[in-house]
């Protein structure tokens, strides 16, 4: 089931990145996505950012946006466009064609948000040079891999979850940016606030013992994530599929 | 080798309260083609569904190469290939890459994959253009390449459903001789599903016809035609007069006559000489250029079995 896993994935890949006679513009769109992440925000927020706690919410919503965009592409798109009816009359396993896609646009999120996250700190040390390398607390780094691996999956998941039920890819799209922009409420209200209070806010989160409730929000996204997969893996079956 | 390469038994489904295959008993012999006919929404694609494993039937059996539907569906899905109602085709993919990534779903080894490709490319007249994306080719171009990718892994049994379906009657004829190439040359069982008859005439060894999800017969084309269509002549001249048409009409042997455009087509009830009509009409001073003694075509028996029903 590996090697099947494996073919999906590189078929949905190329598919994603080098789509024949979209392939200029998808590139384009890319550079983009990873020079404003890379290189235009930390040029802006400096040494400052790297070392900021921040960086958490900052490079976990990242593939959100990129997984969120690609999902509901690569499942309720791909029966939209009637490929999907062939792919299941192939020797390939329900679950191996699950677990291709969903590689596969993990790989796309993450894959892109790690480009990025290299890039910043790329762009940081040549800017900013000090003398000696910048890096990211290796403890935020660990937390900043993990959490945004497993919004990638959350993010992955839920698309999955709305693909199975919507109509079209454009309407499991839209779902999809509802649901984003419902969670990024808080975030945007975040930005409104005056110095003062996001400098309490700080304060109150310091006293919190971050580490517990990184913890907290890891384990919670790790069974939420299972809770999706097991969703999905219950609805992409092949008699369900055929029969919708 | 299993006796057969489909065999059903009493096989239903049902959806709600509409039953879409209706205790279909068939039996289709390795090697042969065989043409499933029916109109729109007859039943045909879901009967391919349920024979590919991909829908559950209601009651009834069915076994493909020898494995039961319900419980070796993947063992019969890695044994087949299939062009579904819709081509299947990856638009954003050149042709070359749709059949490389069919190709590493069977498991066909790197050199054998790009050979299979080139060869069956090749003989479809699509080599040259292979790396072009297949989204901007014609609907006929898109046929060929997903006729080339359900045979790519050399299967034992190809479901082609509809193959030539809004293609133009160059398009068609061309698919059809291709698919005629390749049945003979692969030596594989196809069963092909039509509401094209001279298509099904053409390609067909075996053919069943069904209508509202039931069989309603089953046999070689001529089987049909024998058993449906009745002998007739058709005669091309002028002159025939209507004292010469009531005398044929009166005839015990003949059953209705058709008088229209110089041409004359007279039914029998069974086979008949046409020596005395010929003679009756020159008798009675109608000029005669072309006699031909014909059958009923497919499409007509098909249609009288419809009327049937």
């Amino acid at each position: 089931m590996f090697t099947d896993i494996l073919t999906i994935l590189q078929k949905e890949l190329t598919e994603l990145l080098f789509q024949r006679g979209q392939g200029r513009s998808t590139s384009i769109r890319l550079l983009i996505f990873v020079g404003v992440f890379g290189i235009l925000l930390p040029l802006q927020n400096g040494i400052e950012g790297v070392q900021s706690p921040i960086n958490l919410a900052f490079w976990a919503w990242i593939p959100y946006l990129l997984v969120s965009g690609v999902t509901a592409d690569t499942f309720a798109g791909e029966r939209e466009r009637h490929t999907l009816e062939t792919l299941l009359a192939s020797r390939l396993s329900d679950r191996a064609i699950l677990f291709g896609k969903l590689a596969a646009v993990v790989a796309y999120g993450w894959g892109i948000t790690l480009a990025a996250i290299v890039l910043s700190l790329v762009t940081v040390n040549i800017a900013y040079w000090q003398g000696t390398l910048t890096l990211y607390p290796a403890d935020l780094f660990a937390v900043i891999l993990a959490l945004s691996l497993l919004i990638a999956v959350f993010a992955a998941g839920l698309g999955i979850a709305i693909s199975l039920r919507a109509a079209t890819a454009r309407a499991a799209q839209q779902t999809m940016s509802i649901i984003m922009f419902v969670m990024l409420i808080p975030l945007f209200a975040l930005s409104f606030l005056p110095r003062e209070i996001l400098a309490r806010l700080d304060v109150f989160l310091d006293g919190l013992n971050p580490p517990q409730i990184i913890a907290a929000l890891l384990v919670f996204l790790l069974v939420f994530d299972g809770g999706l997969l097991a969703y999905a893996l219950r609805h992409f079956q092949r008699a369900k599929l055929v029969s919708d | 080798m299993t006796p057969y390469a489909i065999r059903t038994t009493q096989l239903t489904r049902d959806f709600a309260a509409v039953r879409a295959v209706d205790n279909i008993s068939l039996e289709v012999a390795p090697g042969t083609v065989f043409g499933f006919l029916g109109p729109n929404g007859a039943g045909k694609t879901t009967t391919i569904r349920l024979l590919l494993g991909l829908l559950e039937p209601t009651s009834g059996q069915a076994e493909v190469l020898g494995f039961n539907v319900r419980t070796h569906a993947d063992e019969i899905r890695a044994r087949c290939g299939a062009l579904l109602e819709h081509n299947g085709i990856y638009e954003r993919l050149s042709a070359y890459q749709n059949l490389d990534f069919y190709a590493k779903v069977w498991h066909l080894p790197t050199a054998e994959r790009q050979a299979r490709i080139k060869e069956l490319l090749t003989s479809l007249d699509l080599w040259e253009r292979r790396d072009e994306p297949a989204g901007k080719w014609s609907r006929g171009m898109k046929q060929k390449l997903a006729v080339a990718r359900a045979l790519l892994h050399r299967p034992a049994l190809v479901f082609l459903d509809e193959p030539t379906a809004g293609l133009d009657p160059i398009a068609s004829a061309a698919l059809r001789d291709d698919l005629a190439n390749l049945a003979q040359r692969e030596g594989v069982t196809i069963f092909l599903t039509t509401h094209n008859l001279a298509e099904a005439e053409k390609l067909c060894a075996q053919v069943g016809v069904i209508r509202q999800g039931k069989l309603i017969a089953t046999g070689s084309p001529e089987q049909l035609r024998r058993a449906t269509g009745k002998p007739r002549l058709e005669i091309s001249g002028s002159g025939f007069s209507e004292q010469a048409l009531g005398a044929i009409r009166a005839l015990p042997t003949v059953s209705a006559i058709h008088n229209g455009n110089g041409s004359l087509i007279i039914e029998f009830h069974q086979p008949a000489s046409s020596a005395p009509i010929v003679s009756l009409l020159v008798n009675s001073g109608a000029q005669i250029e072309e006699v031909r003694k014909g059958k009923a075509d497919l499409e007509q028996a098909f249609l009288a079995l419809l009327e049937q029903e």
